[in-house]
């Protein structure tokens, strides 16, 4: 234990996500030593975030105004929807430059042993988008996990009466593995989602 | 340190740093073991999916001075696979696993019938042949008789006479008139017939049953779950009901009069 002040850093800095007791005491100590412009810039950042950033009204992603940057983009195609459980998964799409389409952030998945339903997460909001018909297409892209495809199935089986075109992310073989080490599952899905080789 | 083996169904998974989690298993020789899987929540993981909730799974165990580490996992079961599938499924699984969890309170104290108990629990489930909440109730019923809390359910709870008219469950199942409690609820005769066919195992009663009564007995069964259970259990309100034709998917709800009120602190 460290005298009040320091102590109080390090158990702070010990409730961020991924940060345990000894990384914690690290990042304290780094910022002690570290000049006072850089550790105010960081402090000012802080507040600035939680001041300035908002989720936008539309598909819950992170924004700095009432609606999004995509959400205002006029150039996205407004016929596809690409659920997702976190603003840190547009962030990933994104980067891969294939899709064209708009985004649905749900804030995490189903989780009933963690007591989180349909109703903790963003799928009333979803429900009334897809409701004056312009959506054609829905990428269901939460996370391959268990409770990711069981938020997908909820989903699915949700938007059934309204005659979507629903799509899953394909999951499988992580690029630059061994097919040797791979699980049942993971192997199971690359079956499944396996694609035409057309040379 | 020493290595150990065993086989058990994964409970839960918490994440801890960067790229691990606390995997909990149900073992069948050791009890309930809180192990660390170093690196689990890689892509390029060895573990894979092998270490998802529902998984039966065969696996290696490094005893440390805090938690034990995982070493090796091959799939016995990935009963998760198809119950993400099927939504009722799936919820009431959770409702299994966390079930499981709570009744095994002790880690590393042998339980094998509880271990038993949820991989035909499971396995049930995913077979198919018998409504998920049925597979449930059933369940929950015979994991409380295990662990010492078997609802009365022919004779009165209180003085054994046979002819029984209300469930109490502060009294531990049905009563008679005499020694009903105010506020008890009286269910119809042929929801304790469910009740009794759940805990018999007694299937071609149980898939004959009517919906008023299944649903009586779901609300039965939850309380007296929750009643014996210091917190309730927080998967049992997401927990759905098969959809019959034509029906809106609807949470099954736990109240059955005043007599469901939680287990005082
Ligand atoms: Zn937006």
């Amino acid at each position: 234990m460290y005298e009040g002040v320091v102590q109080n850093l390090i158990d702070e800095l010990g409730m961020l996500p991924g940060v345990g007791p000894k990384s914690a005491q690290r990042i304290a100590f780094h910022l002690l030593a570290a000049d006072p412009a850089d550790v105010k810039r960081l402090a000012h950042v802080l507040l600035e975030v939680k001041a300035k950033v908002r989720f936008c009204q539309v598909c819950g992603n992170v924004a700095a105004e009432e609606q999004c940057r995509i959400c205002r983009d006029a150039r996205r195609d407004p016929h596809v929807i690409c659920v997702v459980e976190e603003s840190k998964d547009v962030v990933a799409i994104e980067k891969t430059r294939e899709f064209r389409g708009r985004y649905h952030v749900l804030g995490g998945a189903i989780s009933p042993i963690d007591g989180i339903g349909p109703d903790d997460l963003r799928v009333r909001e979803l429900m009334t988008r897809l409701a004056d018909g312009v959506v054609t297409e829905l990428i269901l892209a939460t996370d391959p996990n268990l409770e990711g495809e069981a938020t997908a199935t909820y989903l699915a089986r949700l938007v059934k009466p309204m005659g979507l075109k629903v799509t899953r992310l394909a999951s499988g073989l992580p690029v630059g593995g061994d097919l040797e080490y791979a699980d049942e599952v993971t192997l199971g899905r690359a079956f499944e989602g396996r694609r035409l080789l057309d040379v | 340190m020493s290595l150990y083996r065993d086989e058990g169904i994964v409970l839960r998974t918490h994440k801890l740093g960067e790229a691990d989690r606390i995997i909990t298993i149900l073992t069948k020789r050791t009890g309930k073991v809180r192990g660390v899987a170093k690196g689990v929540r890689r892509t390029t993981s060895k573990f894979g999916a092998r270490l998802e909730p529902f998984t039966h799974v065969d696996v290696q165990f490094h005893t440390g001075r805090t938690l034990d580490v995982i070493t090796q996992a091959e799939t016995i079961r990935p009963y998760g696979e198809s119950l993400v599938a099927d939504y009722p499924r799936y919820t009431a699984g959770s409702a299994m696993l966390e079930t499981a969890d709570r009744l095994t309170v002790a880690e590393k104290e042998p339980a094998l019938r509880q271990f038993l108990l949820l991989v035909g629990g499971l396995r049930t489930l995913v077979e198919r042949g018998h409504e998920a909440r049925l597979v449930l109730d059933a369940y929950f019923l015979r994991s409380l008789a295990v662990a010492g809390y078997a609802p009365a359910l022919e004779a009165c709870a209180k003085c054994r006479a046979p002819a029984v008219r209300a469930f109490a469950i502060v009294e531990g199942g049905v009563v008679c008139g005499a020694c009903r409690p105010p506020g008890a609820a009286v269910p119809a005769g042929e929801t304790i017939a469910l009740m009794t066919a759940l805990m018999r195992g007694d299937w071609p009663t149980a898939d004959a049953s009517e919906s008023r009564h299944r649903s009586e007995c779901s609300g039965l069964v939850a309380a007296y779950l929750q009643w014996h259970l210091e917190h309730g259990i927080r998967s049992l309100k997401h927990v759905e009901r098969e959809q019959v034709q034509g029906e809106r998917p609807s949470p099954v709800t736990a109240s059955v009069g005043s007599d469901t009120a939680p287990h005082p602190a």
